[in-house]
Parts: structure tokens; C-alpha cells; sequence
């Protein structure tokens, strides 16, 4: 059988880095510690608030960052350390899909006016991207 | 006078005489003074028109009814409550920007300057940026969105209260035939009052300045909002 020829690129293992789907930390990032079973493992946030508890696969999503050096069942502390070594939330939080998850929070939290001001910008910027096409043509 | 609970209909939770002693019974009844009621005559006398009628006649201070009912009917309960004026929501401060949901301005954007005694709130446009006059508006067709206006020390005059807003008295009399031919026709219009259009400028003189520090309030309030589709009240922050 050949080794790692397999179709899935992000994997549960001892490092990854996940994005929890519920719970009160929901929206928050936190590292696989260990692994329990086929169902839960040992999730750990020192940095972002999330405890160390064990947590279902079913309410994570993998992301693509993992700390490579993270021993097995390590506590609190070296997790820590190896979060702000390999500086994962600052990667996570410069992702595109960290950003995009911000914009649309920041979206939908808009206030009545601030969603005036979208719209007149909107309404700017097509204005100008009209008129900048309208000169290009004649060009 | 708090209550006794009653256990079962017809049994109490205190005895007789715990009931005696916590209505404090051995100070004795109060004895409550009633009102002195002016004595009314039976009768009176009244001045009767025409001639060979006999001028005055005798007739009872008030009158008989004329319907008896055929069975004696219970009289309803009168009702000790009394209406409070509504309180202000804690989102409402002066200065707030409102959305007028109901009326003939249903729909504009306006600022909050004071609740009144009746408990209505008193509103400007400012008119000068949406037609809005100083009017009062029920909080319940309002939506209090979270935009204040930096009103700082401004207070609007306390002249312009409940008593402002009252209609002038009673129409002038028509007779019918001028009401007939006068009908499809438009009707003369009063010319607004000068003081009032004078108020409506002092009070919106400040109001205009503190919008017009921040950039596009203005334009906030000369729009109009709505609802578009996928768009739902319970869901949108205001």
C-alpha cells in the first residue's frame, strides 16, 4: 500500500488547529491536545479563551494550520508556548477565511445608519468604476 | 389592607383573632368624615314662554325616568383603575434618531427632543431637513434606532408642552346651503401661526447644527427607510 496517497489534506491529529462550530466559544479557535476516540478529543485554547474540555468532531471544523512540534497530551503551558512560537492566531487571523468570517459578524451587526453609509459608498464606487469604464471605452 | 390567603374556599390562613390583631382592631375603627352634599331643593321654578301660559310652574329638580327596566338588573362593577402615561423606553434619549413607523410621515428618520406629560414624544424633523415639524408621536409606532444626535445643553422651551399642540377652538358656522355649494371645492387654508413657525426655528437652529457636525446625518435624516426583501425587523440591528 502506498503511503499517504490519500485524497484529504487536513487531518484530526495532535497539533491541528480548529475552529469550534458551538458552545459558548463558538466563533473561536483552539488546538487537538489529544485524542479520545472516534468521536471526541481534548481541544486546548490558552490564547483564545477556549478551556481545555473535550469536545465532538461534529461541533469542529479543521483548519489548515497545525503546530507541527506539539507533543501528545501536552498541558496548558506548552501548548501556550507552542501557539505563540509557531504565532498560529496571528496566521489564523490574517487567513481569508478568518477575514471573511469578520466582515460578515461586522455585516450583520451594522446599525440603520451604518448601513446608510454602506449604501451611499456602494453607490460611490460604482459611480466611479462607470465612469472610469466609460473612459476607457472611448480611449 | 394585605390579604389574608385563603387555604380552601372558605377557610382562612389566620384565625378569627389573628385577623383582629393584624387589622390592628383594638385602636378601634377609623371613623371616616363624609363629605358635606349641598342640599338640592326637591323642586324648582321655572319661567314659562308664551302668553296665558301662567309665567312660572313648579316642576321637580330632577326628573323621572322614563324606562323602568321590567327586572331589576345588576349595575356593573366601577372600575378604581386609573391610566398611567407610558414610560420611556431606555433606549429613547433626547437626541435619539427615530423611525416614525405610522402617520402621515410614516417612514422618516427624526429626532427625539423630550417626552411630554401625556406621555407622547416630542419630535423634529428637523424640518428644515425632512419636512418634519415639531410634532408628537406615539413611542409605540416608533422604532428607536441606536444614532444619537450630540444634543449637549440644549433644552427645548418648556412653553412647548401637551397645551401647544391643542386644536383652535370650534369651526365658524356654516349654514347648510353654503356647506352644499361649497363641497369638491378646496377649503380656505389658515396660514400657519408665526410664532409657531419662530419656535420650530429656534428649536431646529441648534438641532441642524450638532447634525450637520457628523458626516452624512443629514442625508440620514432626508431619507426614508424601509424594508427590503429578506430583510426583518426581529433580525436587523437599529
Amino acid at each position: 500500500m502506498q503511503a499517504t496517497e490519500s485524497n484529504f489534506k487536513r487531518f484530526v491529529e495532535v497539533g491541528r488547529v480548529v475552529l469550534l462550530k458551538s458552545g459558548p466559544q463558538a466563533g473561536h479557535i483552539a488546538v487537538i491536545a489529544e485524542i479520545i476516540d472516534h468521536n471526541r478529543a481534548i481541544i486546548d485554547g490558552p490564547t483564545t479563551g477556549v478551556p481545555r474540555q473535550s469536545f465532538p468532531y461534529k461541533h469542529l471544523t479543521l483548519t489548515p494550520f497545525r503546530l507541527t512540534k506539539l507533543p501528545r497530551a501536552a498541558g496548558s503551558g506548552v501548548v501556550k508556548k507552542q501557539v505563540e512560537a509557531e504565532a498560529i492566531v496571528e496566521k489564523w487571523e490574517k487567513s481569508s477565511w478568518a477575514q471573511k468570517r469578520a466582515a460578515i459578524e461586522k455585516r450583520r451587526s451594522l446599525n440603520d445608519f451604518q448601513r446608510f453609509v454602506v449604501m451611499i459608498a456602494k453607490k460611490s464606487r460604482t459611480d466611479r468604476v462607470r465612469k472610469a469604464v466609460h473612459a476607457a471605452k472611448r480611449a | 389592607m394585605a390579604r389574608s390567603k385563603e387555604l380552601v374556599p372558605g377557610v382562612g390562613r389566620l384565625s378569627r383573632s389573628q385577623v383582629y390583631a393584624a387589622r390592628g382592631l383594638h385602636k378601634g375603627l377609623k371613623k371616616s368624615e363624609k363629605p358635606t352634599v349641598p342640599e338640592v331643593a326637591p323642586t324648582k321654578e321655572v319661567q314659562v314662554g308664551g302668553a296665558k301660559n301662567g309665567e312660572k310652574r313648579t316642576v321637580p329638580t330632577q326628573k323621572a325616568p322614563r324606562f323602568y327596566p321590567a327586572e331589576d338588573v345588576r349595575l356593573p362593577k366601577k372600575s378604581h383603575k386609573h391610566p398611567t402615561s407610558a414610560s420611556l423606553r431606555s433606549s429613547i434619549t433626547p437626541g435619539t434618531v427615530l423611525i416614525l413607523l405610522a402617520g402621515r410621515f410614516r417612514g422618516k428618520r427624526v429626532v427625539f427632543l423630550k417626552q411630554l406629560e401625556s406621555g407622547l414624544l416630542l419630535v423634529t424633523g428637523p424640518y428644515k431637513v425632512n419636512g418634519v415639524p415639531l410634532r408628537r408621536v406615539n413611542q409605540a409606532y416608533v422604532i428607536a434606532t441606536s444614532t444619537k444626535v450630540e444634543l449637549g445643553e440644549f433644552k427645548v422651551e418648556d412653553k412647548i408642552n401637551d397645551a401647544y399642540f391643542a386644536k383652535s377652538g370650534a369651526k365658524g358656522k356654516t349654514s347648510a346651503e353654503e356647506e352644499f355649494f361649497s363641497e369638491g371645492k378646496p377649503k380656505a387654508k389658515e396660514a400657519f401661526p408665526e410664532s409657531k413657525a419662530a419656535d420650530q426655528k429656534s428649536v431646529d437652529s441648534a438641532i441642524v447644527a450638532a447634525v450637520k457636525k457628523t458626516e452624512y446625518l443629514p442625508k440620514y435624516l432626508k431619507a426614508s427607510w424601509g424594508l427590503s426583501k429578506g430583510q426583518f425587523p426581529h433580525q436587523i440591528n437599529f
